[in-house]
């Protein structure tokens, strides 16, 4: 997904580091890691360790981090849109104006990325301290209690207490509903393919007129 | 035997947990939590908790610690396993807030396919994009 803009812009002091949230393991990121190719770090995240710390819900979301290791965009949707929920569920052909909308969306944020490496704290992209601790998602103490549940479900199907760790994981769920990481995950877990199958697609249509991709917030880089 | 797993380590105590509450030497309570019981509280480093005064007897029996006490009383999220051999004490969500308002990005290592350890703090002095994607 980042290959090609880590190459343009790696020369200027930037880098991409790809996380995958993989309960399954390595080898489930294997595929899709080899068929890109990367030449920048992509890690396994076994136990969403950067999903519990940068307080992340989604994928994909990013965080620009500067050279002395501050936070200048907190957590948000890297790119992405709703667009994706148009899709023709026998074609998975996307309508022209959300694909459209998809691809302008993609386009702003890889120029605003540019812009930052090219301009550093100069650029209208990098969030003062106070605009970046106030887009800087909350925890609160339901999200706590839910990283702890999440943790201790992997923990329980590693061990081969699979079911039990299932449950735990469908609590962990039912703390954060917000976290498709976590339903994801957990569907994942229980049947390989289930997190993009039926149920997601209803799960989906469930939120409504609520955005799966929370929007960037204005001054927005999808805007 | 007991598993509790908190902030980067998985340890294991003889103790066994009597529904939530779980009694541990003080030993086995500083190993899971960094903190000591002292006269002036829960202390770790120079940060302490007092004990709320006349409930002293929910925390401490017997030279024991009460570690579900302690989370309640921390605001620590404290999860068992139903067979409550196994538990998670996870940091309080104030904490977590304050670390990430201070817009220090937080450090970890993960691997790679290969196995190989990468930290965050590695690439200091490049601009990170750190992104998270999955297979699912």
């Amino acid at each position: 997904m980042w290959q090609a803009l880590y190459e343009e812009l790696r020369a200027k002091g930037f880098v991409v580091i790809a996380v995958a949230l993989e309960s399954r393991g390595a080898e489930a990121a294997r595929p899709s890691i080899e068929n890109a190719k990367p030449t920048y770090p992509c890690l396994i995240d076994v136990d969403h360790v950067v999903a519990r710390l940068y307080n992340m819900v989604n994928v994909p979301q990013a965080v620009w981090i500067d050279e002395r290791g501050r936070i200048v965009r907190p957590t948000e949707t890297a790119g992405v849109t709703d667009g994706f929920r148009k899709m023709d569920p026998t074609t998975y052909a996307i309508p022209k104006p959300e694909l459209d909308e998809m691809m302008a969306a993609r386009g702003h944020y890889l120029d605003a990325i540019r812009d930052w490496v090219t301009h550093g704290a100069a650029s209208k992209y990098v969030l003062d301290a106070k605009d970046a601790r106030r887009r800087t998602p909350r925890f609160t103490a339901p999200v706590a209690r839910a990283h702890a549940t999440f943790r201790l479900g992997r923990h329980l199907i590693v061990q081969g207490r699979r079911e039990e760790g299932l449950r735990a994981l469908a609590k962990a769920v039912d703390l954060n509903p917000d976290a498709w990481t976590l339903w994801r995950q957990m569907a994942d877990l229980d049947v390989v393919g289930k997190a993009g199958g039926p149920e997601f697609w209803a799960r989906v249509a469930a939120l409504g007129e609520k955005r799966y991709y929370a929007p960037v917030v204005e001054p927005a880089v999808s805007g | 035997m007991t598993t509790i797993i908190s902030a980067g380590t998985t340890n294991e105590v003889s103790e066994r947990a009597d529904g939530a509450d779980l009694w541990l030497t003080p030993a086995h309570f500083a190993a899971v939590t960094g903190f000591t019981l002292k006269p002036e509280g829960f202390c770790r480093g120079a940060v302490c908790v007092p004990v709320p005064r006349g409930r002293e007897r929910q925390f401490r029996h017997e030279d024991k610690i009460n570690i579900a006490a302690f989370a309640n009383l921390t605001e620590r999220p404290w999860v068992g396993s139903e067979s409550l051999d196994t538990w998670v004490l996870e940091e309080p969500a104030q904490a977590r807030n304050e670390t990430l308002q201070s817009l220090d990005a937080p450090d970890f290592e993960l691997p790679d396919l290969t196995g190989r350890k990468h930290r965050l703090s590695d690439h200091r002095g490049k601009k990170v994009l750190l992104a998270s994607w999955a297979s699912w």
